[in-house]
């Protein structure tokens, strides 16, 4: 071998400059996050309460599970709009197969494993729709949120079945440590979802594939494949989510998840996950959960009207979108 | 002797009607630098998507150590141990060096669908070791600069070697063309030392870098392989004439179809023009059929000049007369209709609708030559366009193609077309006209500017190089720091030398 070629620098540094402005980028929204905390805290005597913390937590719950399944899709570049209805189908499904007022069903844990599966199935539908037949996500999805309702509306016929299985009413209802069941239920699929985002081919590949497709496909990545997957990550949050709502109310319902789409795409974006893809993650969506949680709690706290919450969210999701364009904008010129 | 570990025989494969590839063979032997160069269009694409199995070709066969192999995709490609540098970088951002290094190629680091961090990174290492690059492979891509990004996809390349038990060929896309000086430096020794351990394929357009690093050299046009040369006797003019077909020499600028213009009228007269902070005072006429060339250097001023003479930004002070009545502009709707033209620089962002076709970009400056009224006559459109087609040598299928599946130069006749079309046009301005194009489709718009100024139309060029500006003007005013320097006359047979312009630039 003759003489070392020259060398470009020793190894990859980045200019404390970049540094900082990109750490105020991607913890921008836990900044945010931490000063709603500390206004609430001093605007209303009742937030920091532990009783109104364990409230917070509850409310936190669903939208995170429903939230981190989302993430996998919104990574794509791709969107899941049908967390409504599929939360509706799977809280039938699940209240229906468990121990209720209207047959004599009884599978217990397996009737709230049936209706997370029921989601699942959902997001397998939707996956392959859009993979296979090339329709765009959000048309894909909007349908069959549709279809997810529909089914919903046949399975309740005209009354709401109750959830009569006292263990599953429980994991909605009862606490532990102060906080309810559902928490730490939300917690553990936290953690399964990071595991799956750092671990899995399914979690990287969404960042190559939201990042950039033409490169997945040259090389020789099954991209209709971890598309799919991802749909099913989806869609199976969004069941969880509905059995999660369903042991809270304790009824099955085709209403159950009204509301909720809106706050969970929220959460994903504020939390920094971008909306074209390549770039965000689960634990992100943590902290947009967070803050939409705390601001919708602490806003009628220091007794913000109910009615221009909405306004007030939908405010934020607009910013929230020019915000991420924003460093996006100034990432294409630092690289540039 | 053994047999090449790469050879292309008679290799044919056609778009649409279009040949792109006509019998093209070649090999590569073991160790081996081979150069591959043509012009744009002249097939060097084709054949290497051909390699990486993106394209399967019409007919013809693809040879590995003497033994038949088909590609039918991009993982076969790789595992019969062929490795491709895409011109156009094509790293992840998103992920790490690792991650890029061993995407869909990830062997035992992925059992079961789950990654193993360290066994990842340790076979990235790997790869990073073999071209001794300093790059972690935990580091994200986005912070890498992009020549540290090349070797990423260099390392990327090489990893073909774990597929097959022999060595692998690294075929090179235009790998220097966004690099410069010492990076470029750092690649050349990279292909050295490559040549230990591989094959090497060098696509390039830069001639002389393709002599400096090849053993020999195979010649592209028009989807012919013309010729194969070997660097130590070939000299850069050979490779060019033989690549284009043509003489290269000063009739290149076609400067014997330059016509005088001493005593034709003024069209364009620009007085005391001045925007703050770009550029002050500018006073020049333009009379018809004179190509008026502004040299200067990046912040002399010329951009924000022309872009106000187009009213794409306003100006200060000043007037501008054209035709002898004073014109002033808000923005290009006026300057368009008051029969101003403009070719951008930025051609694919500023130049093109690029997802229309070829006949409606053909139409997007001024459809009223083919309309009544509000109306387009869809009969005389299209012949129209085709007579521009044929008369600028526009290679299309087809009229209706998307202007995207054209090659640069054709869609710079495109956009050439789309001013050439309006009858009202009287000032031309070509920001960069040539920039990106080949040698062939550079002749072509030269050609088209002289024929422009026979008709009388003014031109203002900025152009790709000193010799462009001085062979295609009449006169040249040279700007620094947003003034006029100096006005050099540059008539047919008294040009100025490109140090006089230097002198006065910087």
């Amino acid at each position: 071998m003759t003489s070392s070629p020259p060398s470009l620098g020793a190894s990859v540094s980045v200019s404390p400059g970049v540094r900082i402005k990109r750490m105020l980028l991607g913890g921008g929204p836990l900044v945010v996050l931490l000063l709603l905390l500390i206004f609430f805290t001093f605007a209303s005597d009742t937030f920091a309460n532990p009783g109104n913390i364990s409230v917070l937590l509850t409310q936190l719950s669903i939208l995170l599970v429903l939230g981190v399944g989302l993430t996998f899709v919104i990574l794509l570049g791709s969107i899941d709009l049908s967390a409504e209805g599929v939360m509706a189908s799977s809280s039938l499904v699940f209240v229906l197969l468990a121990t209720n007022d209207r047959n004599d069903f009884q599978f217990g844990i397996l009737a709230a494993l049936a209706g997370v599966l029921t989601g699942s199935l959902f997001g397998l539908v939707n996956g392959i729709l859009h993979v296979r037949l090339g329709i765009p996500s959000f048309m894909v999805t909007l349908g069959m949120g549709a279809v997810g309702i529909g089914i919903a509306t046949v399975l309740f016929g005209g009354r709401a079945p109750q959830l009569l299985d006292q263990g599953l009413r429980s994991l909605g209802v009862d606490k532990v440590f102060g906080v309810s069941k559902l928490v730490f239920l939300a917690a553990l699929v936290l953690v399964i979802a990071v595991l799956i985002q750092r671990y899995t081919r399914v979690g990287r590949y969404g960042y190559v594939i939201g990042g950039d497709e033409p490169i997945a496909r040259l090389s020789g990545i099954n991209i209709k494949k971890y598309k799919i997957y991802s749909f099913v990550l989806s869609g199976t949050g969004s069941g969880l989510a509905g059995v999660m709502a369903a042991t809270q109310l304790g009824v099955g319902d085709p209403t159950i998840g009204l509301g909720f789409l809106f706050p969970a795409i929220t959460a994903v974006v504020l939390g920094g996950t971008l909306l074209i893809g390549g770039r965000g993650g689960v634990l992100r969506t943590l902290v947009g959960a967070a803050i939409i949680t705390v601001l919708a709690n602490g806003l009628i706290l220091i007794g913000v009207s109910i009615y221009i919450q909405t306004a007030v969210q939908g405010l934020v999701i607009v910013i929230a979108v020019v915000a991420s364009g924003w460093s996006l904008r100034r990432r294409v010129r630092v690289i540039k | 002797m053994s047999a090449p570990v790469l050879q292309v025989k008679n290799l044919t494969k056609s778009f649409k009607g279009v040949v792109a590839l006509n019998d093209v063979s070649f090999e590569v032997r073991r160790h081996e630098v081979v150069g591959l160069i043509g012009e744009n269009g002249a097939g060097k694409s084709t054949l290497l998507k051909i390699l990486s199995g993106i394209y399967q070709p019409d007919s013809g066969e693809i040879l590995r150590n003497g033994k038949k192999i088909v590609f039918r995709t991009v993982k076969e490609s790789a595992a019969a141990g062929i490795g491709m540098v895409h011109q156009e970088q094509s790293l992840v951002t998103s992920v790490t060096v690792a991650e890029n290094i061993l995407l869909g190629a990830e062997g035992d680091a992925v059992v079961g669908g789950i990654y193993n961090w360290k066994v990842l990174n340790r076979k990235a290492q790997k790869q990073l070791d073999k071209i001794g690059s300093p790059i972690s492979p935990t580091a994200g891509v986005e912070d890498l600069t992009f020549a540290q990004r090349q070797m990423v996809e260099l390392a990327k390349a090489l990893g073909v070697e774990e597929y097959t038990a022999d060595e692998p060929v690294i075929v090179l896309d235009e790998p220097s063309s966004v690099l410069e000086g010492d990076e470029l430096e750092v690649l050349f020794a990279q292909i050295d030392r490559l040549r230990q351990i591989a094959s090497v394929v060098f696509v390039s357009h830069r001639l002389d870098e393709v002599l400096r690093v090849s053993d020999r050299v195979y010649i592209l046009k028009d989807g012919v392989c013309v010729a194969e040369r070997n660097p130590e006797t070939a000299d850069t003019d050979e490779l060019h004439r033989l690549m284009v077909g043509r003489e290269s020499s000063a009739e290149f600028y076609r400067e014997g179809d330059q016509k005088s213009v001493v005593g034709a009228d003024v069209l364009l007269k620009v007085d005391g023009l001045s925007r703050q902070k770009a550029f002050s005072d500018v006073s020049f006429d333009v009379r018809k059929g004179e190509v008026v060339g502004i040299a200067g250097v990046l912040g002399s001023g010329r951009e924000e000049l022309t872009r106000v003479l187009f009213g794409a930004e306003g100006c200060d002070s000043g007037t501008i007369l054209l035709d002898g009545t004073s014109v002033r502009f808000s923005s290009p709707v006026g300057a368009v209709a008051a029969g101003f033209g403009y070719i951008p620089a930025e051609r694919r962002i500023e130049g093109i609708a690029q997802s229309m076709s070829v006949q409606e970009n053909i139409f997007l400056a001024d459809s009223r030559p083919v309309s009544v009224g509000p109306f387009m006559m869809v009969n005389k459109a299209r012949q129209v366009a085709d007579e521009w087609i044929s008369r600028l040598r526009i290679r299309t299928p087809s009229r209706n193609t998307n202007i995207n599946n054209l090659s640069g130069g054709n869609q710079q006749k495109v956009v050439l077309a789309k001013w050439l079309n309006s009858p009202r046009l009287k000032v031309l301005i070509l920001d960069h006209p040539t920039r990106g194009l080949d040698v062939g489709a550079k002749e072509d718009v030269y050609t088209f500017i002289r024929a422009l100024c026979d008709q009388g139309i003014g031109i203002v060029l900025l152009a790709d190089t000193l010799e462009e500006t001085i062979a295609l003007s009449h006169s040249i005013i040279v700007m620094r720091d947003g003034e006029i320097q100096r006005r050099f006359d540059a008539a047919p047979g008294q040009k100025p030398l490109p140090v006089d312009l230097v002198e006065q630039m910087v």
